[in-house]
């Protein structure tokens, strides 16, 4: 019953690490640009709604309100600034400015917030749970969190796939400069794809920092589970994404059920058991990076 | 008329000043410890360390085109690899020091093949978690300290200064040595194969460059070099924390040295990690600060001065400091 709990638990994890990889995804997928500091992102949302927790005395779900648009903003303005300058064909630039931003931001948040883990809370329901049998409980915020993964990835990928917009991002993704001929603007589509991703960063963000806690060098495991889901689901591919988390989730809370406080290093050699035998994931699709 | 067939020349008048100038600083640093003291000693063993990894880092990124953030990963198993050689099997730990940058070097071997199924952005958060699997699974094996680490007994015997003077020789050999493989390395034909997968993988592979063996061979070279490094982080401060030598914040020093010297030459990386040991010198107490400021410096670089200092000083490369160029020379 043990491994059905730490199964089920993992499944849950999964939708948290498919909310934090589908942002790193959509950025690779359009500019084929990895950034660095995409966990550091979801730790200063994870910051920002405590900011507005603390400040409004609201729930950290209405702190979403404020901390949404904030990120997609601030993404806008990042790539239009900073990442845009770095686009080339070597990943060297765009590699070398995110990673200084990561080490910028968690060092600002460092000197600014301390090096305590802090929580955000939800009330009652952080404990609330559903009883299933005697020895099953499912926790209602990671349920919570899983269905919203789903439906959130559900809503990207009906985005670039159904609307006009997603495939102007779909057309830069292939090939900017014949998109350009057609008088698109890859610049715009990039910065627009940059603002849903540091959005869907930061629900990433402040969902983990309602299930666990965070400090401000939460962000470089972030980045590192985000990676991992993207690779074991396999590059480009939304589902892919949704399935990767959750082997990763699955890998971590069964490792854990089997080698306490090993999650961590479980999920670790699952991803690279993934890398060695089946490197391009899940959903096969080879992608040039 | 006589066809004449040009003359290819590789020194340049530059060059031998700086091929000079290099063998001149190495034999005034080998004196240096019957000159100064023993503080100073200390500090430039550091500065060693920095340059090697700046060097091979260089090499890496700059000619390989491989850009790691996990680099780190071969400081540890270095640091680990001295501890079991000179402590646990008894070798004099000088002569250890090569012994630890070939197993780390043997261990890139393994390494690399699954890093290299990433490519670009993914290969470098992918060395990441290798070098952090390593830490994982070294923290577990209880005869190297767990997770506390682990201290070198084997120097225990030595007199404290002699021991800080042999470290000092052995970090200015290891540095002498990484400079000149890299000269060599990017002198050869291998070198100029290497430049030509970091440009256009595709393209050299079609001109019959084995682009995967390339890679494999500098990422193994600079495997031994931050190898031998992590032996002499270890030797220097006579103990070995697996938090500190698996950090990823010497891929930060490493990234910061050779893109504000000037990634892609080999003068850069020497600029990089002297400017980087000046700031440390300097700006290390104040913490947090110190790594904003890096990390504002190194963006600037990166998006504004590309070519770093060494670039701005070379005027875009015409004077090099090492003789690996070829220069043809007009025809009288």
């Amino acid at each position: 019953m043990n491994i059905v709990d730490a199964l089920l638990q993992g499944i849950l994890l999964g939708g948290q690490y498919a909310l934090f990889a589908a942002g790193l995804s959509l950025m690779f997928g359009v500019m084929r640009l990895v950034n660095l500091a995409h966990g550091d992102i979801g730790v200063v949302a994870a910051y920002g709604a405590l900011a507005v927790v603390n400040v409004f005395v609201v729930s950290p779900v209405f702190a979403l309100v404020v901390v949404l648009p904030a990120a997609a903003l601030v993404g806008y303005v990042v790539q239009r600034l900073l990442l845009q300058r770095t686009l080339a064909p070597s990943p060297l630039p765009s590699l070398l400015v995110t990673f200084g931003l990561s080490i910028i931001i968690q060092n600002v948040l460092l000197m600014t917030m301390s090096a305590d883990q802090q929580r955000l809370s939800l009330g009652p329901l952080d404990t609330a749970a559903i009883r299933i049998g005697d020895a099953l409980r499912i926790g209602v915020f990671p349920l919570g969190v899983f269905l919203l993964a789903a439906i959130v990835l559900l809503a990207l990928s009906l985005f670039t796939s159904r609307t006009q917009y997603g495939r102007l991002i779909r057309a830069v993704s292939d090939d900017p400069s014949t998109a350009e001929l057609s008088g698109v603007d890859p610049r715009r589509i990039y910065a627009v794809a940059t603002a849903i991703a540091f959005a869907l960063v930061a629900i990433a963000g402040v969902a983990s920092g309602i299930q666990t806690s965070f400090s401000p060098t939460s962000g470089s495991l972030f980045l590192i589970f985000a990676f991992e889901a993207v690779i074991i689901g396999g590059l480009g591919s939304v589902w892919g994404t949704l399935a990767g988390g959750i082997i990763l989730g699955v890998a971590q809370t069964v490792g854990a059920a089997f080698a306490p406080a090993q999650q961590v290093l479980v999920g670790h050699l699952v991803f690279l058991l993934f890398l060695a035998f089946l490197p391009n994931g899940l959903s096969r699709k080879k992608v040039r990076a | 008329m006589t066809m004449t067939t040009p003359k290819v020349h590789r020194w340049t008048r530059t060059s031998i000043v700086g091929v000079a100038a290099f063998g001149l600083v190495a034999v005034v640093a080998a004196v240096l410890p019957f000159v100064v003291e023993l503080a100073s000693l200390y500090a430039l063993i550091d500065l060693f360390i920095l340059l090697i990894l700046a060097v091979m880092w260089n090499l890496l990124a700059g000619y390989g085109g491989m850009v790691s953030i996990g680099q780190q990963a071969h400081i540890g198993l270095g640091a680990y690899g001295i501890v079991v050689i000179a402590d646990i099997l008894g070798i004099n730990p000088f002569v250890a020091i090569p012994l630890a940058a070939v197993v780390s070097a043997l261990l890139a071997i393994p390494i690399s093949f699954l890093a290299f199924r990433l490519a670009g952005g993914y290969f470098a958060v992918g060395t990441w978690v290798i070098a952090e699997v390593l830490r994982l699974v070294i923290v577990q094996v209880p005869g190297l300290g767990g997770g506390s680490g682990i201290s070198i007994s084997s120097l225990s015997g030595v007199d404290r200064i002699l021991r800080i003077v042999y470290t000092y020789w052995a970090a200015l050999a290891v540095a002498v040595i990484a400079v000149i493989v890299a000269v060599i390395l990017v002198r050869s034909s291998r070198g100029l194969a290497l430049t030509s997968v970091r440009d256009d993988s595709i393209a050299a592979a079609s001109s019959g460059v084995r682009v995967a063996y390339s890679k494999r061979l500098v990422f193994v070279v600079a495997a031994a070099g931050a190898g031998a490094a992590g032996a002499l982080v270890a030797l220097s401060s006579l103990r070995v924390q697996p938090d500190s030598v698996f950090s990823v914040q010497w891929a930060a020093f490493m990234i910061f040295m050779v893109i504000i010297g000037g990634v892609g030459t080999l003068e850069g990386p020497i600029l990089g990690a002297i400017i980087f040991f000046v700031l440390k010198q300097i700006f290390a107490d104040f913490g947090p600060l110190y790594l904003i400021l890096l990390g504002v410096i190194g963006v600037v670089f990166a998006l504004f001065i590309r070519q770093g200092a060494w670039g701005l000083i070379s005027r875009r490369g015409s004077v090099l400091l090492f003789p690996v160029g070829y220069r043809l020379d007009k025809p009288e």
